[in-house]
C-alpha cells in the first residue's frame, strides 16, 4: 500500500494524491480519512452505492467541502487546473437544456477563449475534433435532448477530451450505456493512457476491471484496498467492500 | 398624435422595457430551474425600496434601486442560511424568506409613512402604468426636444438604464451564463466562481424587478420574469431563440397589454376599460398555454 508516503517529496508526483480526505454530508461521514496516491494509467474506483466514490472525485476537485488535502501532480489544484479534466455523472444535468452537442463540448474551451462575443473558430474546431473522437461528428448540431443516453455520455466524454488535460476524473462514464458507446469510451480511454495520460474512473461493472484497468481503488466509506489490479482486486477486498456479495466477475 | 405621445407612449415604453428586461433575464431563472427565485427577488426587494425612499425622502430612483439591491443581497444570503440551518429544500427556504421580506416591506410601508407619499399597497401590487404621462409632449417635435424629453416620467429612465445593463450583461457573458445554467458543477471544476456569477445574475434580476415594479407592480413583474421564458422553453431548444425570444415575447406582452387594455373590453361589449397590468399578466398566462398547445400540435 502506498499509504502514508509523503505527498510532496515523491520523485514523480502522482497525478492525484489525497491525504486524510474526509467528507461529511449533514454530519454523517460519507468518506473517512482516505489517504491514497493514484498511479499513472487507468484506475477504476470501485465500491457499493454510497461508498463515497463520486464524493472522492468531488472532494478532490473542491466541489464539496472536505477535510484533508488533495494534490494534483504534487501541487494544489489551483496551480494545475488546466491539466485536470472532470466528467460529471450524466444524470447531474438537465438534458432538455437548449444546447447542441457542440455547444456542450465547447464549454470545455471557456477558460481558453476570450470572455465576450462568439467562440473563436480555433476553439470551435477543437470542440468539433473532440466530438469526432467519440464518433459524434455528424450530430454536432443536434440538441442534446434528442441524443440517446449513450450519445449523451459520449458528449460528456468529448467535453472532457476537449479540456486537453493530463488527468481525467470521470464519474461513471460507463453507467447504463449501449454496447457501441461502451466500446467507443473504452477505446478512447486506452488511447489516452497510451498518450501517457491518467484516468481515474468511478465504475460499477466489476466484470470489466481485469480486462481494461491497470489499478483499482476500492472504497466503502473508507479505503478498503488500492493498488495494481493483480494485487488489490481480490475476492476478500471485494467481499469487504460489498458486504460479502460474491463479487468478482459479476455486475455490482 | 400628441394625445398618443402624452398618454399612451409612456406606459407603452414602460411596459415594453419592463417586459423585455424581465423576459430576457427570466430565461436564466427557468433554465436554472429556479423560477421561484424570480418571485422571491421581486418581492424581497420591497423593504429595500421602502427604506431607500424613507431614509432619503427622495422620489429619485437611485436610493430605491440601492435599497432594493441591498435587500436582494440580504434575501439571497438569508435563503442560503435558512437552507443550511434548517436543512430545508431550496423551494421551502426561498418561500419562507421572500414572504418574510415582503411582509416586512409592507410593515415598513405603514410605519415609515411612505404610504402617504406615493407608494401604496395597490401600487406595489399592480403598479401604476396608467399614471405614467408625458404632458410636455405637445406634438411629434417633442421627441427631438431636450426640454420636453426631460419631462418624461422618471421611471422610464430607470427602466431604460436597467434594460441596457441587462442587455450588456447577457451579451457579454453569453457563454458563461449558459455554462453556469447547464452544468454549474463542471463550471466550478473549470475554476469559475459560480456563486459569484449566480449572485451577479440575482442582483441583475433584482434590479430589473425594482425597475419594473414601480410601473407594473410586483405581481406582474413575477409574471414577466416567468411567463415569456416558460413559453419559449416549450417552443424552442436553441439557446439563442430561448434568450432573445423570451425578451421579445416579454416586450410584446407589455405592448399588447397596454394597447389592448382600452379597445379589448369595448370589442367584447364590456363598458369598462381593463387595467393594463392585469391584461399583461393574463396575456402572459395565455402565451404559455398557447406555447403548450403549439408544442403538442
Amino acid at each position: 500500500m502506498p499509504d502514508g508516503a509523503p505527498l510532496r517529496t515523491a520523485a514523480a508526483a502522482a497525478p492525484l494524491a489525497v491525504e486524510g480526505l474526509t467528507v461529511r454530508y449533514d454530519g454523517r461521514p460519507a468518506l473517512s480519512g482516505v489517504t491514497w496516491r493514484a498511479a499513472p494509467g487507468l484506475t477504476a474506483i470501485l465500491g457499493p452505492n454510497g461508498a463515497g466514490k463520486s464524493t472522492l472525485l468531488k472532494a478532490a476537485l473542491g466541489l464539496v467541502p472536505a477535510e484533508g488535502e488533495a494534490r494534483f501532480f504534487g501541487q494544489p489544484l489551483e496551480a494545475v487546473r488546466a491539466r485536470v479534466a472532470y466528467l460529471p455523472q450524466r444524470a447531474s444535468v438537465d438534458w432538455s437544456f437548449p444546447a447542441s452537442a457542440l455547444d456542450v463540448v465547447a464549454m470545455a474551451r471557456l477558460p481558453r477563449a476570450r470572455w465576450f462575443g462568439a467562440l473563436p473558430r480555433r476553439e470551435r474546431e477543437a470542440a468539433r475534433a473532440a466530438l469526432a473522437a467519440v464518433g459524434l461528428a455528424d450530430l454536432a448540431e443536434r440538441q442534446i435532448g434528442r441524443l440517446s443516453g449513450g450519445q449523451q455520455q459520449r458528449v460528456f466524454l468529448a467535453r472532457a477530451l476537449a479540456q486537453e488535460a493530463e488527468l481525467f476524473l470521470m464519474d461513471e462514464p460507463l453507467a447504463a450505456v449501449d454496447a457501441v458507446t461502451e466500446e467507443t469510451i473504452l477505446a478512447v480511454l486506452h488511447g489516452l493512457v497510451r498518450e501517457g495520460k491518467s484516468v481515474l474512473m468511478v465504475h460499477h461493472d466489476l466484470s470489466l476491471v481485469q480486462a481494461h484497468f491497470d489499478h483499482v481503488l476500492i472504497l466503502a466509506g473508507r479505503l478498503v484496498a488500492a493498488g495494481p489490479v493483480a494485487e488489490a482486486f481480490t475476492d476478500s477486498a471485494i467481499a469487504a467492500a460489498f458486504g460479502g456479495l460474491p463479487g468478482r466477475g459479476r455486475g455490482a | 398624435m400628441s394625445e398618443f405621445l402624452q398618454l399612451d407612449l409612456p406606459p407603452l415604453l414602460a411596459a415594453m422595457l419592463a417586459g423585455g428586461t424581465c423576459g430576457l433575464l427570466g430565461s436564466f431563472l427557468v433554465l436554472r430551474r429556479e423560477s421561484l427565485l424570480g418571485d422571491a427577488l421581486s418581492h424581497a426587494v420591497l423593504p429595500g425600496i421602502v427604506l431607500g425612499f424613507a431614509l432619503t425622502g427622495l422620489r429619485s430612483a437611485w436610493p430605491m434601486l440601492a435599497g432594493a439591491l441591498v435587500a436582494a443581497l440580504l434575501a439571497t444570503a438569508a435563503i442560503a442560511w435558512v437552507r443550511r440551518a434548517a436543512r430545508l429544500d431550496p423551494g421551502a427556504a426561498t418561500g419562507l424568506v421572500f414572504t418574510g421580506f415582503f411582509a416586512a416591506g409592507l410593515v415598513l410601508l405603514e410605519v415609515t409613512g411612505a404610504r402617504n407619499a406615493d407608494l401604496d399597497v395597490d401600487c406595489v401590487l399592480f403598479g401604476q402604468l396608467e399614471t405614467l404621462v408625458w404632458l410636455e409632449a405637445r406634438g411629434p417635435a417633442a421627441l427631438l426636444d431636450p426640454a420636453a424629453l426631460a419631462g418624461l416620467p422618471r421611471q422610464l429612465g430607470l427602466l431604460a438604464g436597467v434594460a441596457l445593463a441587462a442587455l450588456l450583461f447577457v451579451l457579454g457573458f453569453w457563454r458563461t451564463l449558459r455554462l453556469i445554467a447547464f452544468d454549474p458543477e463542471f463550471a466550478r471544476s473549470l475554476g469559475l466562481r459560480v456563486g459569484g456569477w449566480e449572485l451577479a445574475l440575482n442582483l441583475m434580476i433584482a434590479a430589473a424587478a425594482v425597475a419594473a415594479f414601480e410601473s407594473v407592480g410586483s405581481i406582474l413583474t413575477v409574471a414577466l420574469l416567468v411567463c415569456p421564458a416558460v413559453a419559449m422553453r416549450l417552443l424552442t431548444d436553441r439557446y439563442g431563440a430561448q434568450i432573445w425570444g423570451g425578451a421579445a415575447l416579454g416586450a410584446g406582452l407589455g405592448a399588447a397589454g397596454v394597447l389592448l387594455a382600452g379597445p379589448l373590453p369595448a370589442a367584447l361589449g364590456a363598458g369598462v376599460a381593463l387595467n393594463a397590468a392585469g391584461l399583461i399578466g393574463t396575456l402572459g398566462g395565455l402565451a404559455v398555454a398557447a406555447a403548450l398547445l403549439l408544442r403538442r400540435a
